[in-house]
């Protein structure tokens, strides 16, 4: 009865992947909104380092995973700049699809029977043989929500 | 352009009150799973796993505004809302955060409850109220979509910096000397201006994918009857 989504998506995915893999590069590279309001009443050199004055960001410290080899979206070992970060925002969308779409996938409701209608006995056997019993999907769903 | 911050770094905010909010972020997330569910078939999944791939592109691509020497970039609650509903548009933007703060060293891990609750929480709810309000008394049209879109982007980002500010106020590291209203007035003035760039962005995409495919924009599904209606054959102009 509806279309398919898939043809739109996989068009969307590729629009992302060109923002991240390509138009990312031409970002503005200031302090955003959040970070210049932080950095207000302090003096910052050219690498936007605090040199002086009392700001909220002033106590900063350094990220759990700075050593990432993808932190501050790019990729470490890969000199060239352009192509580092354009690699980072690639991967980042593809992670980040691969990860948000897979757990939604996992939580969907099953089948396109009408909404909030789980007691028809027929929704759950045309998915049984695909898939096993449903029980140990809803754990696994549980769990997966639950690891965040 | 050394390091590429773009959320609550650690430091920023104290252990304790980061705790609180990461509990709090964690209790409503799971409300969004439990009631998104409801909205999460075969054919909202995927676009969801597009929309917080599109949110992840877009928040790279950092804008000018108006004052010099800062940038804005897209935060995306009023985008997810629209396309995917508020539930899982939460969830989406929760998806993005959790990837930058674990892979890519954007957002203190400690941090990850505040950003959450800003920015996925805080954003998106503010978006969809206006989204439900304002589609409810504009045309449905291009047009109406597009105000919609731009009104609800520009306040979402405007409350989700002020979620800043009351997080500051709890837990801010440095003392402000009760200057509290300083940073709230200047969150809320850089805010406006990214959030006329939020506004345009998520108008510009709404509109598109609503001319393209408009039975994938959830705004836009016929609602449902507020009084639970008899089983009698819908009257009205529902697909």
């Amino acid at each position: 009865m509806s279309k398919r989504p898939w043809p739109f998506v996989l068009g969307g995915l590729l629009v992302a992947l060109l923002l991240a893999g390509v138009v990312s590069n031409y970002a503005s590279s200031h302090p955003d909104g959040l970070d210049s309001s932080l950095l207000k009443g302090c003096t910052v050199n050219a690498e936007d380092e605090i040199t002086g004055g009392s700001c909220p960001a002033q106590r900063a410290k350094d990220h759990e995973l700075a050593d990432s080899p993808l932190a501050d979206y790019g990729v470490r070992g890969v000199g060239n700049g352009f192509l580092s970060t354009g690699l980072s925002g690639v991967i980042g969308v593809l992670l980040t699809f691969a990860l948000g779409g897979g757990l939604f996938w996992l939580a969907r409701r099953r089948g396109t029977a009408t909404a909030g209608t789980p007691t028809a006995p027929a929704g759950g056997t045309a998915t049984g043989p695909a898939d096993g019993s449903s029980e140990p999907a809803g754990d696994r769903d549980a769990r997966a929500a639950g690891a965040r | 352009m050394d390091t590429l911050a773009m959320h609550i770094s650690n430091g920023i905010i104290d252990g304790p009150v980061a705790a609180i909010f990461a509990a709090f972020a964690l209790a409503v997330l799971t409300l969004c799973v439990l009631r998104g569910r409801r909205d999460l078939d075969d054919r909202l999944a995927p676009m969801a796993g597009l929309v917080a791939a599109f949110i992840f592109a877009v928040q790279m691509l950092n804008f000018p505004i108006f004052t010099a020497g800062v940038s804005g970039h897209l935060l995306g609650g009023a985008l997810a809302a629209l396309l995917v509903g508020p539930w899982v548009g939460a969830l989406c933007v929760a998806v993005v955060l959790v990837v930058q703060a674990l892979v890519f060293g954007d957002g203190g891990v400690a941090m990850l409850g505040l950003n959450i609750t800003n920015m996925a929480i805080l954003g998106t709810a503010a978006a969809y109220l206006l989204i439900a309000l304002l589609l409810r008394v504009l045309p449905r049209t291009p047009a109406g979509l597009g105000v919609t879109a731009f009104v609800s982007a520009l306040v979402s980002v405007v409350v989700a910096s002020q979620g800043f500010v009351l997080q500051y106020w709890l837990g801010g590291t440095v003392d402000l000397g009760g200057n509290l209203a300083g940073l709230a007035g200047t969150m809320a003035g850089v805010h406006l201006l990214i959030g006329i760039g939020e506004g345009l962005i998520t108008a510009t995409t709404v509109v598109t994918v609503a001319k393209v495919r408009p039975d994938l924009v959830y705004a836009l599904r016929a609602r449902k009857p507020v009084v639970p209606a008899p089983a009698v054959p819908a009257t009205g102009g529902v697909r």
